[in-house]
């Protein structure tokens, strides 16, 4: 049972791509969406099995596949884990993965290559969940790369536009910049424990908690070193401060991709690697410190970018990282559970938000800018009120999913009475605000106040084909109910965990702190919204004069930090100067003082040489016999003169 | 063994030639014909081949399929072949890649086509013949020998540019041919036999040891090609036509890796340890300075070339860590380097016969016109970047590992190469298949034809077999691959590292102690 769950998408993949044009498109979408809508009910049983089988202690599971390969004491098998964190990252991909295939049969319904476009999905989503049902450290790494391969396909997409080009090859180079730290971190491991098995690994990490290891040259504590190395790929993946650029640029992507890969799924899993590491991140308290310390940052520098942008897709994005944030800090702090409750929450008001977005684009004939939409609420009205609950959702208003992850989140983090869990309970309060601020601003610039589309726009406006709305209808309802139906089974007093994560102290910490603390995101989120209205629908000219008071802090923030141009100047031109200074290198210094400086030389020799060209293939073979014959007579002369 | 299947597999081809030689008739007929006998006998080879890979025993260390008649007999030099699990997958290299070559050439090459298929089989018995070979004479002609029909391609099929490229070629190889000579010869006064077995078996004195490994890493090297002696290989690619360069990259190359494994490590242990950390040096630098190169390249064929010097730089860098996963990995590297860089050559090919150009700004949104070309390109570009459940990822991966347990800071400096390698691929994967069609001659380029899909197949699904499950090779190489380390080790009188029974042991213990812990809760 646990094949099928995984391996329709891989069948559907294969289908479509390499039969695409034989079954047409309306093949290919059924396959496909056949394949992960079968996947997406096997895992919601494999759900039921494994968190409530056993009596309800749980009914965890791996399943041997084949041995992928094997090297002295590196063995690595394919397998499937199914223990109670990976059912939970399967129902997740699955589900909305679901949602987004069905969905994109309407939104590509205009689109030339739509099959190519399903396959590139359901490959997603396979690699997506051989990632989360890995055994091992190198199975994950295979998910890894392998969402981030079909990342890359489907964020270039669209490939006769330039932009998308730069934007896909942007994401895979900064993605395999994170992913240098992974592959070192998988070493380590390797190293440190002998074995990249995650069991093996845990019950080997008590007694390797006081191991140095020598890392360039420095003398390290072993097992922060590996924390820090994965948490380096984590970051990559999930677009954390410093190897965060290409997330925004990646919304070149069609929508239904945003929605899929770089809100709900791809980027959880750095997320989900720290999760699934925690038995050996709990050993390293320092590496845990720089996770609350990015996390925390992330969620409030993104949140701050996301107020100024107008690309309706770039401001979901950013709320996107910031979320990502507050995940990566409440791993930091120990809760490890709220992190993934957070992830699966966020997985569907950020899809529901997301696929809102394609359906307002759709409806406005591909327009993204935000300064350019307004007062279509009453043409598009189910897409409008979807938008508010994923928005409302996403602010942490009271009994929306939202509300519940982050409020647990931001306890824990309190909770936690570190100086940095205090720090990111603070900045998280702060991003809080933010977000409330920036959805309302988003609900209100697109929705209400006077249209400021062209005419002929505006005639178009219409909602869209219930094939993209039904998909948003299941979004919304993970977005209001999945928080309060499973915050028992997630962060409550008896979570269905088992052996699968760690940090339930955490969680228990996180439930006794002050009124205060549990109140204080609620007043945060809204003032936000409070602030949202007064700025963009009451008294709308308050943002100009803002940003005129404000010019530095705004150029800062609408330039988001300045850390593309940064990394231009850093890395990119550098790297190519170097490449033609290496070139140059090569054609004079290496050859120069070589091959050539020797021709030139011996000139002479070489015309002599060249009245050999005549041309005549024998003459070559003949001249080329000669010198062998040559070279062999002369060493058998020399053996037999050394011989007597 | 009774039954001569490497002599005759070395050979056949050579009966192929004789063939050729007595086609007669008008040259239209002569070129058929020439064609369909090199198919013929390369296919045939090629079957034999597969028949010997399911007789070869996975589980034998030692060498197989031994044929060992007197050749010399007053020099002890005898004619000695066999082979074992390090050099199985080589001869399987080039018996898989020389009917490719010959279906690639089909219409690629019209002129003196009856020449151009004899050079093919001649270059494939000797390929053939340098794997099998168990004598240093023996090896030593079956080495050289190769250099004579590449020579010919380079210089009689080439582009314009052909005769400075042969000769550059010609001359660099012969410079480090010439000292692993004066070596052999001094190898053999000392010793007294060419026996390969033999001098593995009894290596020389140090300070002897230091000068051979010396005159012998001079011909390996150039052959790799390490830096800084790898500027031939570009100049000869770019001229070379394209099945020239899928055997140049497919096979040659890998000569001077398995010139390392056959005679560096085993013959001169001593010598191997005290010059180990310049050759992981010169591979870190190849890595990165070869990368940085291949960045800026304009011309797709030099590109390809430079990646092949970095990716060939994972190989030395795997071998010479002397741990398991490296030197496993570096043979690795070198079969899935010599399947990914050869289709990769062909892929140049097949525009390079459209359109008469290898610049890249040339071509341009591909993917419109050329819809299968673009997913073939795209999967061999994936696999050479190292995707996982590619073939490129377990070499590049195993080789890492293995030097990150020797020197962490060689090893996070070659794991760069994994960032740049994606940088250039996917760079000239965009400017060539992506975009929008500014050049009118490549937009109105047909798709692949019947023969080209027919020659990519089995290239593309071996990178993806040898990705998700390269485990039936390692399998075989494994056995051969320790045996050698352990002689290493035992001859440099130190302790082995990694051992891999306690490993599993451990690892089912542990496994069994996470459930009891389970149970109690």
């Amino acid at each position: 049972m646990e094949l099928w769950a995984v391996f329709p998408p891989l069948f559907g993949f294969l289908m479509a791509f390499l039969f695409g044009k034989q079954m047409g498109d309306k093949g290919a979408q059924l396959v496909t969406c056949a394949g992960i809508i079968t996947a997406a009910f096997v895992s919601c049983m494999l759900f039921v099995e494994v968190i409530y089988g056993n009596d309800g202690h749980g009914d965890p599971r791996t399943v041997h596949l084949m041995t992928w390969m094997a090297s002295g004491a590196f063995a690595i098998d394919w397998s499937l884990r199914v223990d109670q964190l990976s059912v939970v990252m399967m129902c997740v991909v699955n589900i909305v993965s679901a949602c987004v295939h069905v969905y994109s049969v309407g939104y590509m319904s205009h689109d030339k290559c739509k099959a190519r476009f399903m396959a590139y999905l359901s490959l997603f989503t396979f690699a997506m969940l051989m990632l989360v049902t890995a055994d091992n450290l190198l199975q994950l790494f295979f998910g890894w790369e392998g969402v981030g391969v079909a990342s890359y396909l489907l964020i270039g997409f669209w490939n006769h536009k330039d932009s998308a080009n730069a934007a896909a090859i942007k994401a895979f180079v900064v993605n395999r910049v994170g992913d240098f730290g992974l592959a070192l971190g998988v070493f380590a491991a390797f190293v440190l424990f002998g074995t990249v098995q995650f069991d093996a690994m845990f019950a080997l990490a008590p007694e390797k908690a006081n191991e140095v290891i020598s890392f360039l040259g420095i003398d390290i504590h072993a097992i922060t070193l590996v924390a820090l190395l994965l948490f380096m790929g984590a970051m990559g993946k999930s677009a954390q401060l410093g190897l965060h650029t290409w997330l925004p640029d990646a919304m070149e992507g069609p929508t239904p991709v945003s929605a899929l890969i770089h809100a709900a799924t791809m980027v959880t899993a750095g997320v989900f690697l720290v999760a699934r590491m925690s038995p050996v991140f709990e050993y390293a308290p320092d590496a845990l410190l720089a996770v609350t310390l990015v996390g925390a940052a992330t969620a409030f520098v993104a949140a701050t970018i996301g107020m100024t942008q107008f690309d309706i897709k770039r401001v979901i994005a950013y709320s996107t990282m910031s979320q990502l944030g507050y995940m990566f800090f409440a791993l930091g702090v120990g809760a490890y559970p709220a992190a993934i409750f957070h992830l699966m929450t966020h997985a569907f008001f950020k899809a529901l938000l997301f696929l809102g977005a394609g359906s307002v684009i759709h409806a406005m004939s591909d327009e993204q800018d935000m300064r350019k939409m307004g007062g279509i609420w009453k043409m598009i009205p189910t897409t409008y009120v979807l938008m508010w609950i994923g928005s409302l959702a996403l602010a942490g208003v009271p009994f929306f999913a939202g509300f519940y992850s982050k409020d647990i989140i931001l306890e824990a983090a309190y909770a936690d009475h570190t100086w940095f869990g205090v720090l990111a309970y603070y900045m998280g309060i702060a991003a809080a605000i933010m977000t409330a601020f920036y959805s309302t601003r988003l609900l209100f610039m697109t929705f209400h106040g006077k249209p400021r589309a062209e005419k002929k726009v505006m005639d178009h406006v219409h909602e869209s084909p219930s094939v993209m709305l039904t998909p948003l209808m299941i979004l919304g309802v993970g977005a209001v109910f999945s928080g309060w139906f499973f915050y028992e089974k997630f962060v409550g007093h008896h979570p269905m965990w088992g052996d699968s994560i760690r940090g339930m102290d955490a969680i228990d910490a996180a439930h006794h702190v002050p009124y205060w603390v549990k109140k204080l995101p609620i007043a945060a989120g809204t003032l936000g919204l409070v602030l949202g209205w007064v700025f963009y629908l009451r008294y709308t000219s308050l943002p100009g004069k803002f940003v005129k008071a404000f010019k530095p802090v705004h150029t800062l923030l609408f330039n988001k930090w300045f850390f593309d141009e940064l990394y231009t100047a850093l890395f990119v031109k550098p790297s190519f100067a170097l490449g033609k200074l290496s070139w140059a290198s090569d054609r004079n210094i290496v050859d120069g003082l070589g091959p050539d400086g020797v021709a030139k030389a011996s000139r002479g020799v070489g015309r002599i040489l060249s009245r050999f060209q005549s041309g005549y293939v024998f003459q070559y073979a003949f001249v080329m016999m000669i010198g062998l014959i040559a070279i062999v007579s002369w060493f058998y002369f020399k053996m037999t003169n050394g011989q007597g | 063994m009774d039954f001569p299947i490497l002599s005759l597999l070395t050979f056949l081809p050579l009966v192929g030639v004789a063939f050729i030689l007595m086609i007669r008739g008008d040259s239209e007929t002569v070129a058929r014909n020439s064609r369909r006998t090199a198919m013929f006998v390369s296919s045939f080879t090629f079957i034999l081949s597969f028949y010997m890979l399911l007789l070869f025993d996975p589980k034998e260390a030692g060498f197989q399929f031994v044929e060992k008649i007197e050749w010399f007999d007053a020099l002890n030099i005898s004619y000695h072949m066999g082979i074992d699990g390090i050099s199985l997958f080589f001869v399987m290299l080039s018996t898989f890649l020389t009917p490719i070559c010959v279906l690639a050439s089909w219409k690629a090459v019209t002129k003196r086509v009856k020449e151009y298929m004899i050079a093919f089989l001649a270059l494939e018995t000797f390929m053939i013949g340098t794997f099998c070979a168990l004598d240093a004479v023996l090896f030593y002609v079956f080495f050289e020998g190769v250099l004579l029909p590449m020579f010919i391609i380079i210089g009689v099929w080439g582009g314009p540019r052909r005769v400075y490229s042969a000769f550059k070629f010609f001359l660099y190889t012969l410079l480090g041919s010439v000292l692993m000579l004066v070596a052999l010869l001094a190898l053999y006064l000392q010793t007294g036999t060419s026996d390969m077995v033999t001098l593995m078996e009894n290596p020389v004195a140090r300070d002897m040891q230091m000068w051979l490994w010396l005159a012998f890493f001079a011909s390996f090297a150039v052959k790799m090609p390490m830096w800084p002696v790898h500027t031939w290989l570009p100049d000869a690619h770019v001229e070379a036509p394209t099945a020239g360069s899928v055997i140049l990259a497919g096979v040659l190359l890998k000569m001077g890796g398995y010139g390392f494994l056959r005679f560096s490590l085993p013959m001169f242990p001593e010598a191997t340890e005290f010059f180990t950390p310049m050759v992981m040096w010169l591979s870190v630098i190849a890595i990165i300075y070869t990368s940085l190169v291949a960045l800026v390249q304009e011309d797709m064929k030099k590109l390809i070339a430079y990646s092949s010097v970095a990716h060939m730089g994972y190989v030395t860098l795997g071998i010479f860590t002397a741990t398991t996963q490296g030197v496993e990995g570096g043979i690795f590297q070198m079969i899935s380097h010599g399947v990914i860089s050869a289709a990769l050559f062909l892929c140049v090919g097949v525009v390079y016969d459209r359109l008469h150009t290898r610049e890249i700004a040339r071509y341009g949104g591909l993917v419109k016109n050329m819809p299968k070309y673009a997913t073939i390109f795209m999967i061999l570009m994936l696999g050479s970047v190292g995707l996982p459940g590619t073939s490129g990822f377990v070499g590049e991966f195993l080789t890492l590992l293995g030097a990150f347990q020797v020197d962490t800071v060689i090893a996070a400096l070659a794991t760069t190469g994994v960032i740049l390698g994606a940088a250039y691929m996917l760079v000239l994967y965009r400017r060539v298949v992506f975009g929008e069609q500014k050049n009118k001659d490549a937009a109105e380029m047909t798709d692949v034809d019947k023969r080209e899909f027919i020659i990519f197949v089995p290239l593309v699904l071996m990178v993806i077999w040898l990705g998700v499950a390269p485990s039936y090779v390692m399998d075989r190489v494994a056995p051969a691959a320790n045996k050698l380390l352990v002689n290493y080790y035992a001859a440099i009188g130190s302790e082995m590292p990694s051992n891999e029974p306690i490993k599993v042991e451990l690892k089912k213990h542990t496994a069994k102690k996470a459930d009891d812990h389970g149970d109690h809760h």
